[in-house]
């Protein structure tokens, strides 16, 4: 293959990977890695560095989308960025250590676990809570426009708690090049008791600092490639804004089950290459 | 001062964000286009790791290479542009809390922009 052909075909794959991660909500990061890896044999370190710079880039192109529906708290999302920074560093330290098969069974893990979380039923978030002392204290309740109209308030829980799964959502954001949405998402909604609409937003906003930690490591380390992360970053973000166009009128809930099953085929994939020691 | 209420900076700091993004594609597309022009017909080599060079991983090295019109260079600043975008975004945040006096918060954005610059800049070679 020669560099024309790569190219165009790295940045047609990044494209539908952009376009089903914001279609999904699952992000486009989790399975240009194994395309990489499997399909056009790339180093998975040189993976995970083209990775990264396109989550950031979806992050930061969505973010102004976003940020206009008043979702989005600025305040819990800087407050919990400490810990997905300091995580995300710890991530990307590691992964000089970790050998590459090793990489590819967590990697693989991860995918099965994403694709486990997507299926499972959200248990209906509790309204009308008490406020919280620390989570008072660092002014983290809010309000948002609610679907019956009018201003919703809420109080935010547990804030410890979704501190320490943000610095695993970090460490795993900066040791395999993806946005970790999906644990944000947890922390945020399951542990914090966010409301999912104002979870889902601050993950988003999060998740361009938290890459943004690691890419400057990854960079520095020598892990970016221009010829790789060209195609990858041009293809996911015009794949993810495509996304955000059609998102209103399409139907998600099938391609939800169908993005589902080919995660955890990739899933299981990742995991044969790792423990086989082909990568 | 104009009351910066977290509506308003949030407006901001989404125009922020896309128009660094714009700017990094723009930068990134030169460079593939240069790129391509030279390189199109060059064998695919990443199935072997050997990290990049100087030359792609430090900002003297990029410079010089936007300098000499190198397509891998472009790209390279493309991309670095797009890291700094969420970098921005922290240090503007740290403005917008000191305008609406929230000192707490102020602490809270310098130490998260203090993680981000040391790992920029003080976790390896870059400058």
């Amino acid at each position: 293959m020669n560099i024309l052909e790569f190219t165009v075909l790295v940045a047609a794959g990044s494209f539908v990977a952009g376009l089903l991660g914001s279609l999904t909500g699952l992000g486009g990061g989790v399975v240009l890695v194994p395309l990489l890896t499997l399909f056009f044999k790339v180093d998975i370190r040189y993976a995970i560095g083209a990775s990264l710079v396109s989550v950031i880039a979806t992050s930061s192109g969505a973010a102004a989308a976003y940020v206009r529906e008043g979702f989005s708290n600025i305040r819990i999302g800087m407050f919990l960025e400490i810990a997905t920074t300091l995580g995300a560093l710890l991530g990307a330290f590691m992964a000089a250590f970790i050998p590459t098969k090793g990489l590819a069974i967590i990697f693989g893990l991860m995918l099965l676990y994403s694709a486990y979380l997507s299926r499972r039923p959200r248990p209906r978030a509790a309204r009308n809570l008490p406020p919280d002392a620390l989570a008072t204290r660092l002014r983290m309740n809010g309000e948002f426009p609610s679907e019956e109209g009018g201003m919703r308030h809420y109080n935010v829980q547990s804030v410890p708690t979704g501190f320490g799964l943000m610095f695993g959502a970090g460490a795993l954001s900066g040791l395999l090049g993806i946005g970790s949405g999906a644990v944000k998402v947890l922390a945020m909604d399951q542990a914090m008791k966010i409301p999912f609409k104002v979870s889902t937003t601050t993950s988003n906003f999060m998740i361009g600092v938290t890459a943004a930690a690691s890419a400057g490591i990854y960079f520095n380390r020598g892990y970016i490639d221009p010829g790789l992360s060209m195609p990858v970053m041009l293809g996911v973000l015009a794949g993810s804004l495509v996304g955000v166009r059609i998102l209103v009128k399409a139907e998600t809930k099938v391609l939800r089950i169908v993005f589902a099953v080919v995660i955890a085929f990739l899933g299981l994939q990742m995991l044969y290459t790792g423990i086989t020691g082909r990568i | 001062m104009t009351n910066w209420t977290d509506q308003r900076i949030e407006m901001a700091v989404g125009r922020l964000l896309q128009t660094g993004v714009v700017l990094a594609a723009t930068v990134v597309t030169i460079g593939a286009a240069i790129y391509l022009v030279r390189h199109a017909w060059e064998p695919v080599g990443y199935g072997v790791f050997h990290g990049e060079p100087a030359e792609y991983r430090t900002v003297p090295g990029i410079l010089h290479g936007v300098a000499t019109l190198s397509g891998r260079g472009y790209i390279q600043l493309g991309l670095l542009l797009l890291i700094a975008t969420p970098v921005a975004r922290v240090a503007f945040s740290v403005w917008a809390f000191a305008a609406e006096k929230d000192k707490m918060y102020v602490g809270i954005t310098l130490f998260v922009l203090a993680v981000l610059l040391y790992s920029l800049f003080g976790s390896g070679s870059a400058f």
